[in-house]
């Protein structure tokens, strides 16, 4: 066999054509860019960066979130723009790259110039550029629901935190179902402190973790898994499970036959299992949300509401997601805080958003998640309207409790006050709670 | 706690995805030298040909999962002419500018993982412009097993049947039909087989829809029971090379054995501490089975076989 040997020309073609390759595919991402013109100076414009997964590990979670941007902000310059200035939109997909993310929030800030930026789905991206935000003081929206504790004066984390979520939905299974509960997790860092606030809500609910997994976000057989449920025999599930590969639990554990009730903090608002997947592998799920589509208030689901309005511009879209909604609210507390701020300065529009920026009803339509919506000042998180959804065995999804639900940890328990001290930590409830070790 | 029934079905299970991740892998690698990066996106092709004819079409399972079988067998053949002989671009080569364009990516490691890690690219990305960043998937037949307190899906079980029949139904093709003599006759010694009449030229053509068909099988068997997206081919890599390169030269017995041994020490260590630890003892078998047995377990099992004769 004489064809193995390989000259170094051939080698080096091929590296080039696999290195032409990949630039293409990084080029083809920002062609998708929304940039319009970059000739208005900053003063007639509102700049505002989005960067939100459109390919990759991300994409079916980002997708919404961007698209939700993009409505908000059309909405906004069809009504006038934010004080008379129309928003100028960068968005770039990153491609669910974390070093990707760290090289277009450079861009968004030194080249751009951005007044605002949206960016990231996962925790790990967040932490990957806050330290570019905080070095750059950059006014920074989060709007993926998350394990909490983030503290940063630049960073406004406006999705729900796991004690929210898990806050809604643990109570309630404990009430119909019973204490003792087994919690499944992606090893991760937003699976471990989720597991951890499990821990801490369980206590005061008095309530028992009788055991807990952690899963590899690769993995995708969890016949073991479901034996060690049985084994235990809890009353219920806390599943943190995260990604495409962990879906395949919900699959297998419905065709094994495990009917226990499973509350989440991350299944079916974010990724829509209960379209995706053939009933009733949702069936008996109980997710703790601030939002998904099938949330029944007037602002959500009247005709010309929040769903009709996202669905005319996308008539393809599969689903409107929970960050979805975070994404789109929160551009409108920006564009309340440049108004009461009257200038683009951006400590100045912090200091306006610390103020306790408030959407409520009579702007409908920012808040759909509920009657008002109100951002804590203190600690840049929200105060969601928070809902308990429930699918059935034909994933019907229906409402079965709500309330209003405070960040709680940074403003109680941590004591974050942001208007007075300039940080940009990250606190966890290990350090905090007993029950969390 | 160790039950023995779970345990059991553990390792069945553990054994039916090892098997079915590498075989197809194995055979374009041991018979073709072709590392093939885009493993992953065969098996995407079998589970999407598979989940679309069943959901759209309204096929039964079984035959959606034929379709999608054969879907990849096919797609297959067409990345063979175009990419890994260079058949077609040669014949459009010789047609317009008079000469060939390309050089075949047999036995050339390291251009063929270039080429299908580029493929593998396009085939993702692809995958999402065409039909979104999911797809309905389709229920998981058969229900379930109960035994005491426990329960297991019965799909599953039944997934360990089916590659166990795989691996026999390769092994007889690659040693009772007139095509696996061939077949391994190219891959002892390629020039003298051509000299004796053997068309290598369709030996390799059929041994690559042959693999493809294999990882086409294997993304419609798991189908029922994973979510559909573009990414889905990822989980099967690690299992797949981690199999092969462990397996040694012998296709069939090595991923046979690979599969067994690697399923065992996968399925005590997740029965015993979590999927967590399974994962680990996968991973840290393969490396210390890569330190002593440098050319698998087959190559380790040949040379014990050699060392004996010359004794003799």
């Amino acid at each position: 066999m004489n064809r193995s040997s390989v000259s170094r020309r051939e080698f080096l073609g091929a590296g080039g054509a696999a290195v032409v390759a990949g630039l293409a595919g990084c080029s083809g991402g920002q062609g998708q860019s929304g940039a319009t013109t970059d000739t208005a100076s900053s003063s007639d414009v509102v700049k505002i960066g989005v960067l939100e997964d459109q390919s990759g590990n991300f994409a079916l979670v980002g997708a919404p979130k961007h698209k939700a941007s993009m409505l908000a902000i059309e909405e906004i310059n069809a009504n006038g723009g934010i004080d008379g200035k129309q928003i100028e939109t960068y968005a770039t997909d990153p491609q669910s790259d974390n070093q990707r993310y760290q090289e277009l929030t450079r861009e968004m800030i030194n080249e751009n110039d951005v007044d605002a930026l949206w960016a990231g789905y996962s925790s790990a991206t967040r932490e990957a550029i806050r330290p570019t935000i905080d070095r750059n003081e950059q006014l920074y929206f989060y709007t993926t629901q998350y394990e909490g504790g983030v503290c940063d004066k630049y960073t406004f984390a406006v999705g729900p935190t796991a004690r929210q979520q898990l806050g809604i939905v643990l109570p309630y299974l404990r009430e119909e179902f019973g204490p003792k509960i087994y919690t499944i997790a992606a090893d991760y860092n937003f699976g471990q402190l989720s597991a951890d606030w499990v821990k801490v809500l369980a206590d005061e609910n008095d309530a028992e973790v009788v055991g807990e997994e952690f899963i590899p976000l690769s993995e995708s057989s969890f016949g073991s898994v479901i034996n060690n449920i049985q084994d235990a025999d809890p009353d219920f599930v806390m599943s943190m499970l995260v990604g495409a590969n962990h879906t395949a639990f919900y699959k297998q554990k419905a065709s094994a036959g495990l009917d226990v009730p499973i509350g989440t903090s991350t299944a079916m608002a974010q990724g829509y299992e209960h379209r995706r997947l053939d009933p009733p592998a949702m069936a008996n799920i109980y997710a703790g949300v601030n939002y998904m589509e099938e949330v029944p208030t007037a602002s959500n689901t009247s005709d010309g509401g929040f769903v009709d309005r996202y669905y005319e511009k996308y008539p393809d879209a599969p689903y409107l997601n929970e960050e979805a909604e975070t994404n789109y609210f929160s551009t409108y507390m920006y564009k309340k805080a440049v108004e009461q701020a009257g200038t683009l300065e951006q400590p100045e529009v912090i200091e306006a958003l610390e103020s306790g920026i408030e959407l409520g009803t009579e702007h409908a339509p920012e808040a759909p998640e509920g009657e008002t919506i109100k951002l804590d000042g203190a600690t840049h998180h929200v105060d969601h309207h928070m809902w308990v959804m429930k699918a059935d065995d034909q994933h019907n999804v229906e409402a079965v409790k709500n309330e209003q639900i405070p960040e709680q940890f940074l403003s109680e328990t941590v004591g974050c006050n942001l208007p007075e001290n300039t940080e940009t930590t990250q606190y966890t409830p290990v350090d905090y709670f007993e029950e969390a070790e | 706690m160790v039950n023995g029934i779970n345990l059991a079905l553990q390792f069945l299970d553990s054994f039916a995805f090892i098997v079915l991740a590498a075989a197809g892998l194995a055979i374009i690698f041991g018979i073709m030298g072709v590392i093939n990066l885009a493993h992953g996106e065969f098996i995407l092709v079998g589970a999407y040909a598979t989940t679309l004819s069943a959901t759209k079409l309204g096929l039964p399972l079984a035959a959606a999962m034929l379709v999608g079988t054969l879907v990849t067998a096919a797609f297959g053949v067409v990345v063979e002419r175009f990419i890994i002989s260079g058949a077609v671009p040669n014949w459009i080569g010789q047609e317009t500018v008079g000469r060939n364009l390309v050089e075949p990516l047999y036995d050339r490691l390291a251009d063929s993982m270039v080429a299908t890690f580029g493929l593998s690219l396009i085939m993702v990305q692809g995958a999402r412009v065409v039909f979104g960043n999911s797809i309905d998937t389709v229920g998981t037949p058969f229900g379930n097993i109960a035994y005491g307190a426990f329960s297991y899906s019965t799909y599953r079980i039944v997934l360990s049947g089916v590659s166990i029949a795989l691996l026999v139904g390769v092994y007889y093709i690659f040693t009772k039909t007139e095509y696996g003599m061939t077949a391994r006759a190219t891959i002892q010694d390629e020039e003298t087989a051509r000299a004796l009449g053997v068309d290598t030229e369709r030996i390799y053509m059929a041994t690559f829809a042959i693999g493809s068909g294999l990882a086409g099988l294997t993304g419609a068997l798991f189908a029922p029971t994973l979510s559909m997206q573009p990414t889905l081919g990822d989980q099967f890599l690690v299992e797949a090379f981690v199999a092969v390169v462990v397996g040694g030269p012998s296709v069939v017995l090595g991923t046979a054995l690979s599969g067994g041994v690697l399923g065992a020490i996968q399925a005590v260590f997740t029965n015993l501490y979590g999927t967590f630890f399974g994962r680990i003892a996968l991973l840290a078998a393969a490396m210390v089975a890569l330190r002593f047995l440098p050319d698998g377990i087959t190559g380790f099992i040949e040379a014990v076989q050699s060392r004996r004769q010359e004794g003799q």
